[in-house]
């Protein structure tokens, strides 16, 4: 069976030209960085390659990129690296309810050190207003951090506006880009945030190689202990292999973004209008015009997003759903109910998202299978009355 | 995650028996709510004590689809106590297992059955047509403190005592 994967916000396949730098650092250049022969010198060569690359990814300076290990260490790290170096300033944080598990749950850890977190609500399209956060910033705040992108629906938050707000009280700003960095422009002097997290796998990196921004003069504290690699900001031994992997899939990102953006609001529009047209009751989320170009996020009523997924993964197509039954916690996604989604509906949440790679006729074939399959459910459901037209 | 279901459960759910409404049923039952992912409907057929057909429709995942189906196949021709009797376990047995996570569908297909069948008593005792009994929900299981350790009951991990919350999936555990 062709199988047809549009579940890029989990992770992506692995650019080959990528897998071709990294392979020789899995064999003969086995190196460690910090070694000063000549096994050393070109493992390190390599990583500070790899940064150079990514700082200009996102036109940063090559010393103001931290290696890590992947995106919920990158958020870790910021969120509550900069408050515990912070603590003696004060001990207040302001975010959205629509962040990243490892920002939701790095939450009730910091609370739990006697940190304060003030929640800033979203609207309909998962939308924060900077006015927002600027009301719940108090003379007792040391972190704001708030998403670039929201991967579940999509939209692109106005992170330059709350930015400057920081900037102007005196408050240090960390966003979570992971799912925006590498897919759409994204430039750290222009946004003016202190902090920013990325990773490899969401621009067809490698797992396993990720990494934080961290503007000069920021005040963190270190999540690990140990050597001082990473100029003594994250101990450890590099991954040296999946860097460099991230270090060509920034440079191809940062070569390829405008075709990119271009191909994925052309396959999006395409999917999202097809789906609107042949299946009924179905609600769109995000905010039009302002969304992640491959991000295609609906909501079929009356049924549950899992069956839909076993049904569309039998067809050999690879989505997404926000539905309760499949998050281990059976908890429905906290995005939708931020966004004040009803439980049912939230529960009947279908998330495509499209990769580079996408070609119009899987688009097609996903709005043709995904039809029939939601009616099929919807005929079994108690909440769907049949229309007699 | 993946979902890995058993080849039973993925029958039931591929091809669900007694899939529909009843235009006149003798009892009505229903269980669970869209916000926790899953709501069933049972109607049945009594005569002489014994359920002679079972129709559903059920909005939830792959495993309540499953249960639904599997508990229909099983009360027909049965009589009402023993109906009475299928627990979820031998519903989950019948379907070869079915994962930690989902053993909460087969509470709620036991129930709405039963719901169904107190509908049909009531209706019999008022000598008038029957109404839909919704059975009362399960508590939320909340968390299992033990000694030195938290049980959490969605993702069947221990934490540790002084968290409380999951440390696997952030769910507030009761003490």
């Amino acid at each position: 069976m062709n199988r047809i994967y549009m579940d890029h916000v989990a992770g992506t396949p692995l650019l080959p030209e990528a897998l071709d730098a990294m392979l020789p650092f899995l064999r003969e250049k086995f190196g460690n960085p910090s070694s000063i022969h000549g096994f050393g010198e070109e493992a390190e060569t390599a990583v500070t390659e790899a940064r150079e690359s990514v700082a200009a990814l996102i036109n940063a300076d090559p010393d103001e990129i931290v290696f890590t290990s992947c995106g919920t260490e990158s958020n870790n790290a910021a969120f509550k690296g900069v408050p515990w170096a912070n603590k003696p300033k004060g001990n207040h944080i302001v975010t959205t309810p629509i962040e990243h598990f490892s920002i939701m749950h790095s939450i009730k850890a910091l609370e739990r050190d006697g940190f304060d977190v003030t929640q800033v609500p979203v609207d309909e399209y998962a939308l924060v207003n900077p006015a927002d956060v600027e009301k719940a910033i108090t003379d007792r705040t040391v972190l704001v951090s708030v998403q670039l992108a929201n991967p579940e629906v999509g939209t692109i938050e106005p992170v330059a506006e709350i930015a400057e707000i920081c900037r102007r009280k005196k408050v240090a700003f960390h966003t979570d880009a992971v799912d925006a960095a590498g897919i759409i422009p994204v430039d750290v002097k222009a946004l003016q945030v202190d902090l920013l997290s990325l990773s490899a796998n969401m621009f067809y990196g490698p797992k396993g190689a990720a990494a934080l921004f961290i503007r000069k003069g920021t005040k963190i504290s270190p999540l690990l202990d140990g050597g001082i690699q990473e100029r003594g900001k994250r101990a450890g031994t590099e991954n040296v292999p999946a860097i460099v992997g991230l270090g060509v899939a920034a440079e191809a990102a940062a070569r390829e973004m405008a075709a990119r953006v271009a191909h994925l609001e052309k396959l999006s529009t395409r999917l999202r209008d097809g789906l609107v047209e042949k299946i009924p009751h179905l609600l769109v989320f995000g905010k039009p015009g302002l969304r992640l170009p491959g991000n295609v996020s609906v909501g079929a009523r009356f049924i549950e997003g899992e069956s839909v997924l076993l049904f569309m993964d039998m067809a050999g197509i690879a989505i997404a759903s926000g539905s309760a039954c499949i998050s281990r916690s059976l908890k429905v996604s906290h995005v939708m109910l931020a966004m004040g989604v009803a439980h049912g509906e939230a529960n009947g949440s279908l998330l495509f998202s499209l990769g580079k790679d996408k070609k119009e006729a899987e688009v097609d074939a996903a709005i043709r299978e995904l039809a029939p399959i939601v009616q099929r459910l919807r005929d079994m459901s108690p909440l769907y009355k049949k229309k007699t037209t | 995650m993946a979902i890995r279901y058993s080849q039973t459960v993925m029958d039931h759910f591929t091809n669900p028996r007694n899939v529909g409404e009843m235009p006149d049923p003798d009892g009505v039952g229903e269980v669970g709510n869209p916000a926790c992912g899953d709501i069933m409907t049972f109607y049945i057929k009594v005569s002489d004590n014994v359920i002679t057909d079972v129709k559903f429709k059920t909005f939830g995942c792959g495993a309540a689809i499953a249960v639904s189906s599997m508990i229909s196949e099983m009360a027909i021709g049965k009589t009402l106590e023993e109906a009475l009797k299928i627990t979820n376990k031998q519903v989950a047995e019948q379907l070869e297992g079915l994962p930690q996570t989902k053993m909460h569908c087969s509470n709620l297909g036991a129930d709405a059955l039963h719901a169904a069948i107190s509908s049909y008593r009531k209706a019999k005792e008022t000598k008038s047509g029957p109404e839909k009994v919704v059975a009362a929900e399960h508590e939320d299981e909340g968390g299992e403190h033990k000694e030195g350790s938290c049980h959490c009951p969605h993702c069947d991990i221990e934490t540790p005592a002084d968290i409380p919350y999951c440390q696997g999936c952030g769910h507030e555990l009761k003490k």
